[in-house]
């Protein structure tokens, strides 16, 4: 267990130094393909060493010291003498200059950030971009987290990489009055990056995402200290995260928000969450998406203290949301916790409004909460047609169990009217 | 776009309490599929072992018994989806329930007035 440790701490360490050492290399020449190159395999030999033989003092020098030498050898053998002489001459320079700054090499990950999560970058490949050239993770990892075959994966990850270099991508933090559109770019990226690892709960987790996706949220919290919808996104990550646990019961069976342990939260986690809220919200100017996504998740988790989520404030908040995004799923959302202030029917009531929106119609939890609210409402052959469709778009076994149990019997259903 | 969704069972692995699970499982895909823009459902085959497979060659015709190709997993039915891309075909192939019993293989439909190159 102690070895495990260490190895994820060495890692993490190699991790932080490979995107630092690709987005320093790469903000010269915008080339982040052969930034990567250099550091592949040193990256790939710190993972095997550092966990045995401990971090090196300067793991930077170390990854490009490794770099040259592999650079060196790969010269040889192709006899591109030329090339690989440049290549040596420009990781010198490099080292050289690390070695006169005396301190650390300037940390330029976030102008990769939004350079990978640039508008001229297809939006479905930004959050693979920066998992890739901020975090060191391979095609094939990322491909696995997305469920896209892994050629397809790097094919899209070369094309975007040329795309920076060929496209006059800039590596630079965006002004002030443009930040606040840009940073949403990169928040974005960071956060689907998450919902991949949580919300695709049980066969189709990937909890290391996740993970992954909160690191990169601190990082941009620690490189733009200033910006409270950074904060208002790390505040949601966390609160969700501290949750993970008690989405499954002993038995594996799937448990929705309401019916979960509040015992099981994490409450490190949660305190951490309220702490970065406070501090958004004290922030001057208006409260961004991920702000308010969080003072959602805060009203929930007042459940540990109160006994019930704080309903009237979680309405609230998403009409605020609603008046930002305009997105259908606020409008689920919504109809879901009006329905437990004013019953089912009013619930019902404002999802009549979805009705027919093509995006909806494969959507699982739309069918799942329509299901739900028609079950309760004691509409019974509605909710039997609501929830098979949820059943049949669903593919993870513990929420299709637990959609199942919520089957009302053929028989007329009074449960809970 | 528009996609085939060929379903490829491992015959052998169809037990009786499989296909049983199975129906009631297809119940709420074909639900899904219905709700869906654009897709329509397919098509249950019989096993392989009912097929007949035909073809000429050098000016003489020839009736097999046995399907196309004789590989462990065998074409058992298909359905049609619009999508926006391939990772959405993807997803629909994921719901698909024999995806635990086989594969489902994911053609895009040739589409005459995008992909004629006449």
């Amino acid at each position: 267990m102690v070895e495990h440790e260490v190895g994820r701490a060495a890692e993490r360490v190699a991790r932080e130094s490979y995107g630092r050492l690709v987005a320093y290399l790469a903000a010269r020449n915008r080339d982040v393909a052969s930034a990567e190159d250099a550091l592949s395999e040193a990256f790939a030999a710190a993972l095997r060493t550092w966990p045995v033989d401990g971090v090196p003092d300067n793991p930077d020098a170390w990854l490009l010291t490794a770099a040259r030498r592999r650079q060196i050898d790969a010269a040889r053998r192709n006899q591109t003498r030329k090339a690989g002489e440049e290549h040596i001459q420009r990781i010198g320079d490099e080292i050289e200059a690390m070695a006169e700054e005396q301190d650390a090499i300037p940390d330029r990950r976030l102008a990769l950030m939004f350079a990978c999560a640039h508008p001229a970058i297809e939006r479905s490949v930004r959050t693979p971009l920066i998992l890739q050239t901020i975090l060191g993770l391979t095609a094939e990892d990322i491909s696995a987290a997305f469920l896209i075959p892994p050629g397809t994966m790097g094919q899209r990850l070369v094309r975007a990489k040329l795309r920076i270099r060929d496209a006059g991508i800039p590596f630079r933090v965006p002004d002030p009055e443009e930040l606040p559109e840009r940073l949403g770019a990169v928040l974005d990226a960071i956060y689907a990056a998450y919902t991949k690892g949580w919300h695709e709960v049980g066969d189709d987790a990937v909890p290391e995402v996740a993970d992954e996706a909160i690191w990169l949220g601190r990082l941009v919290v620690s490189l733009l200290p200033d910006e409270p919808e950074a904060k208002g996104m790390l505040a949601l990550m966390l609160y969700t995260a501290a949750r993970r646990e008690a989405r499954r019961d002993a038995a594996g069976t799937y448990l929705p928000l309401e019916q979960q342990d509040t015992g099981l939260w994490d409450e490190s986690r949660i305190a951490l969450a309220e702490n970065l809220l406070h501090q958004a919200n004290t922030a001057a100017g208006p409260s961004g998406r991920y702000q308010i996504e969080a003072a959602i998740q805060s009203a929930h988790v007042t459940r540990r203290l109160t006994g019930v989520s704080n309903w009237p404030a979680v309405v609230a908040l998403y009409d605020h949301l609603f008046g930002l995004t305009g997105s259908p799923v606020v409008v689920l959302n919504r109809a879901v916790a009006r329905a437990e202030m004013e019953g089912p029917r009013a619930g019902l009531a404002d999802l009549a409004s979805l009705d027919g929106d093509k995006r909806m119609l494969s959507y699982q939890p739309y069918w799942a909460a329509k299901g739900h609210l028609l079950s309760r409402a004691g509409d019974t052959d509605a909710a039997i047609e609501a929830l098979t469709v949820a059943i049949g778009l669903t593919t993870d076994a513990a929420v299709k169990g637990y959609l199942l149990s919520m089957l009302p019997s053929q028989a007329h259903d009074r449960r809970r009217q | 776009m528009r996609f085939m969704m060929l379903i490829h069972h491992d015959e052998a692995a169809l037990t009786p309490a499989v296909q049983k699970g199975l129906v009631g499982e297809y119940g709420a895909f074909l639900a899904a599929l219905a709700k869906a823009d654009g897709a329509s459902a397919g098509e249950r085959l019989k096993p392989s072992s009912a097929a007949t497979t035909v073809r000429e060659q050098d000016g003489k015709l020839d009736v097999l018994d046995g399907p196309y190709a004789d590989t462990k997993e065998q074409l058992g039915g298909y359905f049609f989806i619009e999508a926006a891309s391939l990772d959405e075909a993807i997803a629909w192939a994921k719901r698909c329930p024999s995806v635990k019993y086989g594969s489902i293989e994911i053609r895009p439909v040739y589409n005459i007035q995008t992909d004629w190159k006449g």
